[in-house]
Protein backbone atom coordinates (compact mmCIF):
# COMPACT_ATOMS: atom_id res chain seq x y z
CA UNK A 1 0.00 0.00 0.00
CA UNK A 2 1.11 3.61 -1.03
CA UNK A 3 2.45 5.31 1.84
CA UNK A 4 0.53 8.46 2.08
CA UNK A 5 0.62 10.98 4.67
CA UNK A 6 -2.38 13.55 4.94
CA UNK A 7 -1.04 16.86 6.20
CA UNK A 8 -2.36 18.43 8.82
CA UNK A 9 -4.86 21.47 8.21
CA UNK A 10 -2.83 24.45 8.89
CA UNK A 11 -4.65 27.66 10.99
CA UNK A 12 -3.87 30.85 9.10
CA UNK A 13 -5.98 34.45 9.61
CA UNK A 14 -7.26 36.50 7.03
CA UNK A 15 -9.15 40.01 7.42
CA UNK A 16 -11.81 39.21 5.41
CA UNK A 17 -13.75 42.66 4.18
CA UNK A 18 -12.44 44.06 7.49
CA UNK A 19 -13.17 41.26 9.64
CA UNK A 20 -10.87 38.44 11.14
CA UNK A 21 -11.53 35.23 10.22
CA UNK A 22 -9.51 32.11 11.59
CA UNK A 23 -9.42 29.05 9.33
CA UNK A 24 -7.48 25.58 9.16
CA UNK A 25 -6.91 24.56 5.30
CA UNK A 26 -5.18 22.30 3.93
CA UNK A 27 -2.29 23.11 1.70
CA UNK A 28 -4.34 22.64 -1.13
CA UNK A 29 -6.54 25.02 -0.74
CA UNK A 30 -7.10 27.94 -3.03
CA UNK A 31 -8.10 31.62 -1.89
CA UNK A 32 -11.27 31.42 -4.07
CA UNK A 33 -12.43 27.81 -2.55
CA UNK A 34 -11.90 29.30 0.95
CA UNK A 35 -13.60 31.96 0.40
CA UNK A 36 -16.73 30.17 -1.55
CA UNK A 37 -16.59 27.53 0.68
CA UNK A 38 -15.12 28.07 4.21
CA UNK A 39 -16.06 31.77 4.51
CA UNK A 40 -19.79 31.45 2.43
CA UNK A 41 -18.77 34.29 0.39
CA UNK A 42 -19.74 33.16 -3.04
CA UNK A 43 -20.02 36.54 -4.98
CA UNK A 44 -17.08 35.69 -5.64
CA UNK A 45 -16.78 33.02 -9.00
CA UNK A 46 -15.17 30.48 -10.24
CA UNK A 47 -15.14 30.39 -13.61
CA UNK A 48 -12.07 28.54 -15.51
CA UNK A 49 -10.32 27.72 -12.46
CA UNK A 50 -7.06 28.42 -14.15
CA UNK A 51 -6.58 32.41 -14.33
CA UNK A 52 -7.39 32.83 -18.10
CA UNK A 53 -10.68 34.38 -16.92
CA UNK A 54 -10.59 36.65 -14.12
CA UNK A 55 -14.47 35.93 -13.00
CA UNK A 56 -12.38 35.11 -9.56
CA UNK A 57 -10.34 38.53 -9.42
CA UNK A 58 -10.48 39.82 -5.46
CA UNK A 59 -8.11 42.10 -4.09
CA UNK A 60 -5.11 40.95 -1.74
CA UNK A 61 -3.70 44.09 0.57
CA UNK A 62 -5.13 45.87 -2.29
CA UNK A 63 -3.86 44.21 -5.55
CA UNK A 64 -6.27 42.55 -7.78
CA UNK A 65 -5.28 38.81 -8.11
CA UNK A 66 -6.65 35.73 -9.54
CA UNK A 67 -7.55 33.70 -6.39
CA UNK A 68 -7.87 30.47 -8.19
CA UNK A 69 -4.04 30.42 -8.97
CA UNK A 70 -3.53 31.69 -4.99
CA UNK A 71 -3.41 29.19 -2.36
CA UNK A 72 -4.98 30.47 0.87
CA UNK A 73 -2.05 29.35 3.17
CA UNK A 74 0.35 31.61 1.64
CA UNK A 75 -1.69 34.49 2.27
CA UNK A 76 -2.25 34.20 6.10
CA UNK A 77 -2.63 37.68 7.62
CA UNK A 78 -3.25 39.01 4.35
CA UNK A 79 -6.19 41.83 3.85
CA UNK A 80 -9.06 40.64 1.22
CA UNK A 81 -11.82 42.10 -0.19
CA UNK A 82 -14.41 40.56 -2.10
CA UNK A 83 -17.13 42.08 -4.13
CA UNK A 84 -19.52 41.79 -0.89
CA UNK A 85 -16.91 44.03 0.89
CA UNK A 86 -17.17 46.84 -1.26
CA UNK A 87 -20.33 48.72 -0.92
CA UNK A 88 -20.16 50.76 2.08
CA UNK A 89 -22.47 51.85 5.06
CA UNK A 90 -25.38 50.15 2.67
CA UNK A 91 -24.14 52.32 -0.40
CA UNK A 92 -23.16 50.70 -3.26
CA UNK A 93 -19.54 51.19 -4.26
CA UNK A 94 -18.73 53.67 -7.28
CA UNK A 95 -18.26 51.08 -9.61
CA UNK A 96 -21.20 49.27 -8.46
CA UNK A 97 -23.48 52.45 -9.29
CA UNK A 98 -21.76 52.75 -12.85
CA UNK A 99 -21.89 49.11 -13.67
CA UNK A 100 -25.84 49.17 -12.93
CA UNK A 101 -26.08 52.80 -14.80
CA UNK A 102 -24.02 51.33 -18.14
CA UNK A 103 -25.53 48.14 -18.08
CA UNK A 104 -22.42 46.45 -17.90
CA UNK A 105 -23.47 42.79 -17.78
CA UNK A 106 -26.18 40.52 -19.25
CA UNK A 107 -25.83 37.46 -17.25
CA UNK A 108 -23.76 38.50 -14.57
CA UNK A 109 -21.38 35.53 -13.66
CA UNK A 110 -17.94 37.91 -14.91
CA UNK A 111 -19.12 40.81 -13.02
CA UNK A 112 -17.82 40.50 -9.36
CA UNK A 113 -14.53 39.81 -10.96
CA UNK A 114 -14.97 42.67 -13.41
CA UNK A 115 -15.29 45.11 -10.75
CA UNK A 116 -12.88 43.79 -7.95
CA UNK A 117 -10.69 44.51 -11.42
CA UNK A 118 -11.91 47.55 -11.94
CA UNK A 119 -11.23 48.69 -8.51
CA UNK A 120 -7.75 47.21 -8.75
CA UNK A 121 -7.50 49.24 -11.60
CA UNK A 122 -8.50 52.95 -10.07
CA UNK A 123 -5.87 51.93 -7.00
CA UNK A 124 -3.27 51.38 -9.32
CA UNK A 125 -4.03 54.94 -11.48
CA UNK A 126 -2.45 53.27 -14.59
CA UNK A 127 -5.44 53.77 -16.95
CA UNK A 128 -6.47 57.19 -18.12
CA UNK A 129 -8.38 56.58 -21.63
CA UNK A 130 -10.65 53.93 -22.72
CA UNK A 131 -7.43 51.88 -24.56
CA UNK A 132 -6.06 51.85 -21.56
CA UNK A 133 -8.73 50.06 -19.52
CA UNK A 134 -9.31 47.87 -21.95
CA UNK A 135 -5.85 46.84 -21.94
CA UNK A 136 -5.35 46.60 -18.34
CA UNK A 137 -9.01 45.14 -17.81
CA UNK A 138 -7.79 42.00 -20.66
CA UNK A 139 -7.71 39.69 -17.79
CA UNK A 140 -11.36 39.61 -16.97
CA UNK A 141 -13.35 37.98 -19.80
CA UNK A 142 -17.19 38.40 -20.04
CA UNK A 143 -19.02 35.41 -22.92
CA UNK A 144 -22.16 38.13 -23.14
CA UNK A 145 -19.70 40.54 -24.58
CA UNK A 146 -20.58 43.41 -22.81
CA UNK A 147 -17.49 45.00 -22.99
CA UNK A 148 -18.16 48.48 -24.42
CA UNK A 149 -20.89 48.93 -21.54
CA UNK A 150 -18.38 47.68 -18.98
CA UNK A 151 -15.40 50.05 -20.44
CA UNK A 152 -17.93 52.86 -19.77
CA UNK A 153 -18.47 51.99 -16.30
CA UNK A 154 -15.00 52.11 -15.16
CA UNK A 155 -14.24 55.44 -17.39
CA UNK A 156 -17.93 56.91 -14.94
CA UNK A 157 -16.04 55.79 -11.94
CA UNK A 158 -12.93 56.84 -12.79
CA UNK A 159 -14.16 60.34 -13.71
CA UNK A 160 -15.25 60.41 -10.50
CA UNK A 161 -12.66 59.00 -8.04
CA UNK B 1 -4.73 19.16 -7.38
CA UNK B 2 -2.27 16.51 -5.62
CA UNK B 3 -1.71 16.40 -1.70
CA UNK B 4 1.53 18.01 -0.60
CA UNK B 5 3.12 18.81 2.50
CA UNK B 6 3.70 23.14 2.92
CA UNK B 7 6.99 24.52 4.30
CA UNK B 8 7.39 28.07 4.50
CA UNK B 9 10.89 29.64 4.50
CA UNK B 10 12.33 32.65 5.97
CA UNK B 11 15.43 32.86 4.55
CA UNK B 12 17.23 31.14 1.16
CA UNK B 13 19.17 29.12 3.70
CA UNK B 14 16.05 27.94 4.99
CA UNK B 15 14.35 27.05 1.48
CA UNK B 16 17.56 25.94 0.30
CA UNK B 17 18.26 23.67 3.22
CA UNK B 18 14.29 22.53 2.75
CA UNK B 19 14.52 21.27 -1.07
CA UNK B 20 17.82 19.45 -0.32
CA UNK B 21 15.46 17.43 2.33
CA UNK B 22 12.66 16.40 -0.02
CA UNK B 23 13.90 15.83 -3.52
CA UNK B 24 10.08 16.45 -4.88
CA UNK B 25 9.69 19.62 -3.37
CA UNK B 26 9.33 22.90 -5.53
CA UNK B 27 9.28 26.44 -4.90
CA UNK B 28 6.80 28.78 -4.65
CA UNK B 29 6.28 32.57 -5.24
CA UNK B 30 3.24 34.24 -6.94
CA UNK B 31 2.19 30.28 -8.33
CA UNK B 32 0.50 31.38 -11.49
CA UNK B 33 2.12 28.75 -13.68
CA UNK B 34 2.85 26.16 -11.26
CA UNK B 35 -0.76 26.14 -9.59
CA UNK B 36 -2.16 26.09 -12.90
CA UNK B 37 0.19 23.01 -13.88
CA UNK B 38 -0.98 21.28 -10.60
CA UNK B 39 -4.37 21.23 -11.59
CA UNK B 40 -3.69 19.59 -14.95
CA UNK B 41 -1.49 17.18 -12.90
CA UNK B 42 1.32 17.68 -14.78
CA UNK B 43 3.17 18.89 -11.57
CA UNK B 44 2.70 16.94 -9.08
CA UNK B 45 5.58 18.39 -6.08
CA UNK B 46 5.38 16.18 -3.14
CA UNK B 47 6.73 19.67 -1.33
CA UNK B 48 5.16 23.18 -1.62
CA UNK B 49 8.49 25.80 -0.59
CA UNK B 50 6.67 28.99 0.40
CA UNK B 51 9.52 31.30 -0.76
CA UNK B 52 6.82 34.37 -1.16
CA UNK B 53 8.39 36.17 2.30
CA UNK B 54 12.21 35.50 1.26
CA UNK B 55 13.64 38.82 1.46
CA UNK B 56 14.14 39.24 -2.32
CA UNK B 57 11.92 42.53 -2.81
CA UNK B 58 14.71 45.23 -3.64
CA UNK B 59 15.68 47.19 -7.00
CA UNK B 60 18.83 48.84 -6.38
CA UNK B 61 21.71 50.32 -8.27
CA UNK B 62 24.73 48.39 -9.23
CA UNK B 63 28.03 50.12 -8.95
CA UNK B 64 28.75 50.20 -12.45
CA UNK B 65 25.46 51.79 -12.92
CA UNK B 66 23.40 48.84 -13.79
CA UNK B 67 20.38 47.60 -11.72
CA UNK B 68 19.69 44.54 -9.71
CA UNK B 69 16.47 43.32 -8.89
CA UNK B 70 15.21 40.74 -6.18
CA UNK B 71 13.79 37.59 -7.60
CA UNK B 72 10.57 38.36 -5.92
CA UNK B 73 9.49 41.71 -6.95
CA UNK B 74 6.16 41.12 -8.64
CA UNK B 75 6.53 41.81 -12.35
CA UNK B 76 3.68 44.87 -12.39
CA UNK B 77 6.30 46.50 -9.92
CA UNK B 78 8.82 45.16 -11.83
CA UNK B 79 7.41 47.27 -15.14
CA UNK B 80 5.97 50.39 -13.38
CA UNK B 81 9.58 50.90 -11.10
CA UNK B 82 10.31 54.06 -11.59
CA UNK B 83 14.34 53.51 -12.69
CA UNK B 84 13.00 50.81 -15.13
CA UNK B 85 10.17 52.92 -16.63
CA UNK B 86 13.34 55.60 -17.74
CA UNK B 87 16.25 53.48 -17.64
CA UNK B 88 14.84 49.98 -19.48
CA UNK B 89 11.53 51.04 -20.76
CA UNK B 90 12.33 47.87 -23.60
CA UNK B 91 11.48 45.32 -20.14
CA UNK B 92 8.67 47.51 -18.99
CA UNK B 93 6.91 47.44 -22.46
CA UNK B 94 7.94 43.41 -22.91
CA UNK B 95 6.68 42.95 -19.09
CA UNK B 96 3.53 44.60 -19.78
CA UNK B 97 2.74 42.66 -23.02
CA UNK B 98 2.45 39.51 -21.08
CA UNK B 99 -0.57 38.01 -18.97
CA UNK B 100 -2.81 39.96 -17.42
CA UNK B 101 -2.81 42.75 -15.00
CA UNK B 102 -3.84 40.26 -12.35
CA UNK B 103 -1.56 37.97 -13.24
CA UNK B 104 1.53 40.58 -13.04
CA UNK B 105 1.00 41.81 -9.72
CA UNK B 106 1.12 38.09 -8.42
CA UNK B 107 3.66 36.26 -10.61
CA UNK B 108 7.74 37.40 -9.60
CA UNK B 109 10.09 37.60 -11.71
CA UNK B 110 12.73 34.62 -10.68
CA UNK B 111 8.88 32.53 -11.48
CA UNK B 112 8.52 34.45 -14.92
CA UNK B 113 12.06 32.85 -15.70
CA UNK B 114 10.49 29.38 -14.44
CA UNK B 115 7.28 29.33 -16.58
CA UNK B 116 6.92 25.97 -18.38
CA UNK B 117 6.20 26.12 -22.27
CA UNK B 118 2.21 26.38 -22.91
CA UNK B 119 2.14 23.99 -25.84
CA UNK B 120 -1.40 21.81 -25.30
CA UNK B 121 0.21 18.49 -25.20
CA UNK B 122 2.58 19.48 -22.37
CA UNK B 123 -1.07 19.62 -20.56
CA UNK B 124 -2.56 17.06 -21.96
CA UNK B 125 -1.84 14.34 -19.69
CA UNK B 126 -3.37 11.98 -22.10
CA UNK B 127 -1.09 12.66 -24.66
CA UNK B 128 2.75 11.56 -25.43
CA UNK B 129 5.15 14.58 -24.13
CA UNK B 130 8.81 14.31 -23.73
CA UNK B 131 8.78 17.41 -21.49
CA UNK B 132 6.26 16.01 -18.91
CA UNK B 133 7.23 12.22 -19.19
CA UNK B 134 10.72 11.50 -21.09
CA UNK B 135 10.98 9.25 -23.67
CA UNK B 136 7.22 9.09 -24.30
CA UNK B 137 7.28 11.12 -28.04
CA UNK B 138 6.37 14.28 -29.00
CA UNK B 139 3.03 15.10 -29.88
CA UNK B 140 3.71 18.50 -31.31
CA UNK B 141 6.25 16.99 -34.28
CA UNK B 142 2.81 15.65 -36.24
CA UNK B 143 0.26 17.39 -34.43
CA UNK B 144 -1.06 20.79 -33.78
CA UNK B 145 2.40 22.62 -33.85
CA UNK B 146 0.93 26.32 -35.11
CA UNK B 147 2.58 27.85 -31.91
CA UNK B 148 5.55 25.82 -31.89
CA UNK B 149 9.30 26.69 -32.47
CA UNK B 150 11.20 27.00 -36.02
CA UNK B 151 14.72 27.67 -34.19
CA UNK B 152 16.76 25.62 -32.32
CA UNK B 153 14.19 22.52 -32.17
CA UNK B 154 15.37 18.71 -31.69
CA UNK B 155 13.16 15.51 -32.76
CA UNK B 156 12.18 15.28 -28.80
CA UNK B 157 10.55 18.23 -28.50
CA UNK B 158 9.25 21.75 -30.67
CA UNK B 159 7.94 23.57 -27.59
CA UNK B 160 8.62 27.60 -26.74
CA UNK B 161 9.54 29.49 -24.22
CA UNK B 162 6.28 31.63 -23.25
CA UNK B 163 8.37 34.04 -21.97
CA UNK B 164 7.65 38.14 -22.98
CA UNK B 165 10.67 39.36 -19.73
CA UNK B 166 12.65 37.14 -20.90
CA UNK B 167 13.27 37.82 -24.15
CA UNK B 168 13.98 41.90 -23.52
CA UNK B 169 16.13 39.95 -20.82
CA UNK B 170 17.98 38.54 -23.33
CA UNK B 171 18.40 41.69 -25.54
CA UNK B 172 19.04 44.13 -22.96
CA UNK B 173 22.51 41.14 -21.26
CA UNK B 174 20.90 40.61 -18.56
CA UNK B 175 22.65 38.42 -15.72
CA UNK B 176 20.80 35.67 -13.37
CA UNK B 177 21.87 35.40 -9.93
CA UNK B 178 21.82 31.80 -8.39
CA UNK B 179 22.30 29.85 -4.79
CA UNK B 180 22.53 26.52 -4.21
CA UNK B 181 24.39 25.16 -1.06
CA UNK B 182 27.67 24.84 -2.19
CA UNK B 183 27.50 28.75 -2.78
CA UNK B 184 26.40 31.36 -5.74
CA UNK B 185 27.13 31.82 -9.05
CA UNK B 186 25.82 34.28 -11.75
CA UNK B 187 24.97 33.24 -15.96
CA UNK B 188 23.98 35.10 -18.37
CA UNK B 189 19.83 35.00 -18.86
CA UNK B 190 21.24 33.87 -22.23
CA UNK B 191 22.34 30.89 -20.80
CA UNK B 192 19.94 30.40 -18.43
CA UNK B 193 17.42 28.62 -20.53
CA UNK B 194 18.37 25.78 -22.95
CA UNK B 195 17.60 23.88 -26.11
CA UNK B 196 15.65 20.83 -25.90
CA UNK B 197 17.94 18.55 -27.69
CA UNK B 198 17.16 14.95 -25.94
CA UNK B 199 16.20 16.45 -22.62
CA UNK B 200 13.74 18.51 -23.14
CA UNK B 201 12.31 17.83 -19.65
CA UNK B 202 14.97 20.48 -18.51
CA UNK B 203 13.94 24.37 -19.14
CA UNK B 204 16.90 25.61 -17.92
CA UNK B 205 20.37 25.33 -16.61
CA UNK B 206 19.44 25.90 -12.67
CA UNK B 207 20.38 23.10 -10.73
CA UNK B 208 17.32 21.08 -8.74
CA UNK B 209 19.08 22.40 -5.56
CA UNK B 210 19.32 26.14 -6.70
CA UNK B 211 17.28 29.36 -6.08
CA UNK B 212 17.11 32.30 -8.09
CA UNK B 213 18.41 35.44 -6.06
CA UNK B 214 18.22 38.15 -8.68
CA UNK B 215 18.81 39.52 -12.14
CA UNK B 216 21.06 42.17 -13.23
CA UNK B 217 20.93 44.61 -15.70
CA UNK B 218 23.94 45.71 -17.47
CA UNK B 219 24.43 49.89 -17.14
CA UNK B 220 23.80 50.05 -21.14
CA UNK B 221 19.77 51.15 -21.06
CA UNK B 222 18.99 51.50 -24.48
CA UNK B 223 16.29 53.49 -23.78
CA UNK B 224 15.54 55.99 -26.53
CA UNK B 225 15.66 53.82 -29.37
CA UNK B 226 14.37 50.44 -28.68
CA UNK B 227 10.75 48.35 -29.59
CA UNK B 228 9.17 45.53 -28.50
CA UNK B 229 6.72 44.26 -30.38
CA UNK B 230 4.28 40.90 -30.30
CA UNK B 231 2.44 39.45 -32.57
CA UNK B 232 -0.53 36.92 -31.11
CA UNK B 233 -3.82 35.90 -32.43
CA UNK B 234 -6.17 38.76 -29.89
CA UNK B 235 -4.60 41.87 -29.24
CA UNK B 236 -3.88 41.54 -25.39
CA UNK B 237 -3.98 38.68 -22.90
CA UNK B 238 -2.45 36.27 -25.81
CA UNK B 239 1.17 34.31 -26.06
CA UNK B 240 3.27 35.63 -28.66
CA UNK B 241 2.98 33.41 -32.10
CA UNK B 242 6.28 35.59 -32.68
CA UNK B 243 7.72 38.39 -30.70
CA UNK B 244 10.76 40.59 -31.32
CA UNK B 245 12.99 42.66 -28.83
CA UNK B 246 15.26 45.44 -30.33
CA UNK B 247 17.22 47.69 -28.81
CA UNK B 248 19.74 50.19 -31.54
CA UNK B 249 22.00 52.60 -30.69
CA UNK B 250 22.17 55.91 -33.34
CA UNK B 251 25.02 57.98 -34.45
CA UNK B 252 22.94 60.33 -36.92
CA UNK B 253 21.20 57.56 -38.88
CA UNK B 254 24.02 54.79 -38.32
CA UNK B 255 23.73 52.07 -36.02
CA UNK B 256 26.42 51.85 -33.26
CA UNK B 257 25.16 49.41 -31.36
CA UNK B 258 22.09 46.91 -32.18
CA UNK B 259 20.64 44.12 -30.31
CA UNK B 260 17.85 41.57 -31.16
CA UNK B 261 15.58 39.03 -29.15
CA UNK B 262 12.77 36.79 -30.23
CA UNK B 263 10.46 35.62 -28.43
CA UNK B 264 7.23 32.75 -29.41
CA UNK B 265 10.22 31.02 -32.04
CA UNK B 266 12.18 28.83 -29.91
CA UNK B 267 12.95 26.87 -26.46
CA UNK B 268 14.55 30.03 -25.19
CA UNK B 269 15.10 33.62 -25.96
CA UNK B 270 16.60 33.70 -29.80
CA UNK B 271 19.72 36.03 -29.77
CA UNK B 272 22.84 35.46 -32.02
CA UNK B 273 25.69 37.37 -32.95
CA UNK B 274 25.67 37.60 -36.98
CA UNK B 275 22.74 39.33 -36.17
CA UNK B 276 23.58 42.19 -34.29
CA UNK B 277 26.89 42.22 -36.09
CA UNK B 278 24.97 42.53 -39.08
CA UNK B 279 23.96 45.79 -38.05
CA UNK B 280 26.36 47.84 -36.50
CA UNK B 281 27.94 50.36 -38.51
CA UNK B 282 24.97 50.20 -40.71
CA UNK B 283 22.67 52.93 -41.76
CA UNK B 284 19.39 52.57 -40.25
CA UNK B 285 17.44 51.32 -43.28
CA UNK B 286 14.80 48.46 -44.18
CA UNK B 287 17.41 46.70 -46.02
CA UNK B 288 19.81 46.60 -43.23
CA UNK B 289 16.86 45.54 -41.40
CA UNK B 290 15.80 42.76 -43.54
CA UNK B 291 19.40 41.15 -43.86
CA UNK B 292 19.85 41.07 -40.09
CA UNK B 293 16.18 39.20 -39.90
CA UNK B 294 17.69 36.78 -42.37
CA UNK B 295 20.45 36.15 -40.08
CA UNK B 296 18.89 35.97 -37.04
CA UNK B 297 16.27 33.60 -38.83
CA UNK B 298 18.93 31.64 -40.19
CA UNK B 299 18.40 27.56 -40.17
CA UNK B 300 14.75 27.87 -39.36
CA UNK B 301 12.72 25.08 -39.98
CA UNK B 302 8.39 24.68 -40.01
CA UNK B 303 6.59 21.66 -39.12
CA UNK B 304 2.96 21.03 -40.92
CA UNK B 305 1.63 24.14 -39.28
CA UNK B 306 4.19 26.75 -38.10
CA UNK B 307 5.96 27.54 -40.98
CA UNK B 308 3.98 31.24 -41.67
CA UNK B 309 6.07 31.99 -38.56
CA UNK B 310 9.50 32.28 -40.29
CA UNK B 311 8.01 35.02 -42.42
CA UNK B 312 6.14 36.73 -40.06
CA UNK B 313 9.17 36.73 -37.12
CA UNK B 314 11.14 38.35 -40.90
CA UNK B 315 8.86 40.95 -41.49
CA UNK B 316 8.12 41.61 -37.23
CA UNK B 317 11.89 42.24 -36.91
CA UNK B 318 12.17 45.14 -39.68
CA UNK B 319 9.17 46.12 -38.60
CA UNK B 320 10.57 46.37 -34.60
CA UNK B 321 13.41 47.98 -36.02
CA UNK B 322 11.57 50.19 -38.23
CA UNK B 323 9.65 51.85 -35.01
CA UNK B 324 13.10 51.49 -32.69
CA UNK B 325 14.98 53.96 -35.28
CA UNK B 326 12.26 56.09 -35.45
CA UNK B 327 11.40 56.71 -31.79
CA UNK B 328 7.65 55.42 -32.52
CA UNK B 329 5.33 55.51 -29.14
CA UNK B 330 5.81 52.55 -27.12
CA UNK B 331 2.38 51.63 -25.22
CA UNK B 332 1.43 48.41 -25.40
CA UNK B 333 -2.33 49.80 -25.21
CA UNK B 334 -2.25 50.87 -28.18
CA UNK B 335 -3.45 48.38 -31.17
CA UNK B 336 -2.67 50.48 -34.42
CA UNK B 337 0.11 50.26 -36.43
CA UNK B 338 2.59 53.36 -36.29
Amino acid sequence: MADITIPERIPINLVVNGERRALELTPWTTLLDALRDRLELTGTKKGCDHGQCGACTVLVNGRRVNSCLTLAVMKDGAEITTIEGLAKDGALHPLQQAFIDHDAFQCGYCTPGQICSAAGLLAEGRARDADEIRELMSGNLCRCGAYPNIVAAIEQAMSRS
Amino acid sequence: MNNFQYSRASEVADALRLLDADPGAKLIAGGTNLIDLMKENVERPSRLIDISRLPLRDIEETADGGLRIGALVPNSDLAYHPLIEQRYPLLASAILAGASAQLRNMASVGGNLMQRTRCAYFYDTTTPCNKRSPGMGCSALDGLNRNHAILGTSTSCIATNPSDMSVALAALGALVHIAGRTGKRTIALTDFHRLPDDKPHLDTNLGSGEIITAIELPPQRFARNYRYLKIRDRLSYAFALVSVAAAVELEGNAISEARLALGGVAHKPWRTPEAEAALRGQAATPDHFGRAADLLLQGATARSHNGFKIELARRAVVRALIQATSTTPQSQARKKIA
